[in-house]
């Protein structure tokens, strides 16, 4: 079975892909679909090696979260441009110190930061360990990165395991 | 008109609205805001919430009034959420390394420019991979 499938998520993620693309519901683009899906993780599957294990319901839950946070976060920026004067604007730099350790999980992390208005992940450090992100009005920068810590990156941890 | 055509009518432009006006206040930051890394943030609001609002509307509108199923637009979003990330990144990156070596074509924001997480390590824009860090391609 591990063989055949070597990534169940992403086989699941590209059939599910396929139909969309697709935009039709028959049993032949469905058939089409899973020879995709099936393909492509077994033929990718060599180089990527050590990949971490994704639990899916978690993840399913933080990707509806985060998809609320950006709409209040659009509102909350909006208003930032359209209300605050440039010298009340206190945009800052933060270092957030990671505890997430795999490529894939600070790469989720780092998007999540950047697709959330308000914050861009700019860089990371060499040795992996720190993340560099502008923030456009951040008063209190400490609190800004507990906050990103304590909402995102704590639930990375328990997706990515 | 039937009720039900002109509440579907209703919902989406409301949608078009939304999406228009996030669309229109995102490139408004891009001209007020102070500097490039604060102007970053101007089109981030465009491609979320002001497309995403545009595509649900073309979603209902073939659903409520053609009386079909449209996916494509599901597809955009996903394909915006993925690259808008990386190209924000990257222009971050480049105007990080113009910084650095005095080139910037930018003015230094209200921010400053960043300063290194702790003593004897640097971002990855200002220290190549070496011995000892993620991409060394020693022990991978």
């Amino acid at each position: 079975m591990t063989r055949l499938l070597p990534h169940p998520g992403l086989s699941a993620l590209l059939v599910a892909m396929w139909m969309v693309m697709v935009n039709d519901l028959t049993f032949g683009t469905l058939f089409l679909g899973l020879v995709v899906g099936i393909g492509v993780p077994l033929f990718t599957a060599p180089w990527w090696p050590g990949r971490p294990h994704v639990r899916f319901l978690p993840a399913t839950a933080y990707v509806g979260m985060v998809l609320w946070d950006i709409i209040i976060a659009n509102f909350q920026v909006a208003a930032i441009i359209l209300f605050k004067p440039n010298r009340d604007l206190r945009p800052a730099w933060l270092t957030i110190p990671l505890e997430l350790t795999t490529p894939e999980a600070i790469t989720v992390f780092a998007g999540t930061i950047s697709l959330t208005p308000g914050t861009v992940s700019a860089d990371i450090s060499a040795c992996g360990n720190y993340l560099l992100v502008h923030a456009l009005h951040a008063p209190d920068p400490q609190a800004e990165i507990a906050k990103v810590t304590a909402r995102y990156e704590a639930r990375l941890l328990r997706i990515f395991v | 008109m039937s009720g039900g055509g002109s509440l579907a009518e209703w919902l989406v432009s409301a949608l078009i609205v939304l999406g228009g006006s996030f669309a229109l206040i995102g490139s408004w930051g891009l001209v007020r805001l102070p500097s490039l890394m604060e102007r970053l943030h101007g089109p981030t609001k465009a491609t979320t919430l002001g497309l995403g609002a545009m595509l649900v509307a073309s979603v209902a509108w073939f659903h409520l009034v053609d009386g079909q199923w449209t996916t494509h637009e599901m597809l955009i979003s996903v394909f915006l959420f993925v690259t808008a990330p990386i190209s924000a990144n990257l222009i971050a990156k480049v105007h990080l390394h113009r910084l650095r070596h005095g080139e910037a074509a930018e003015p230094v924001g209200p921010a400053g420019t960043p300063a290194p997480p702790s003593s004897g390590i640097d971002w990855a824009t200002h220290e190549a991979p070496h011995e000892g860090t993620p991409g060394d391609l020693v022990g991978d």
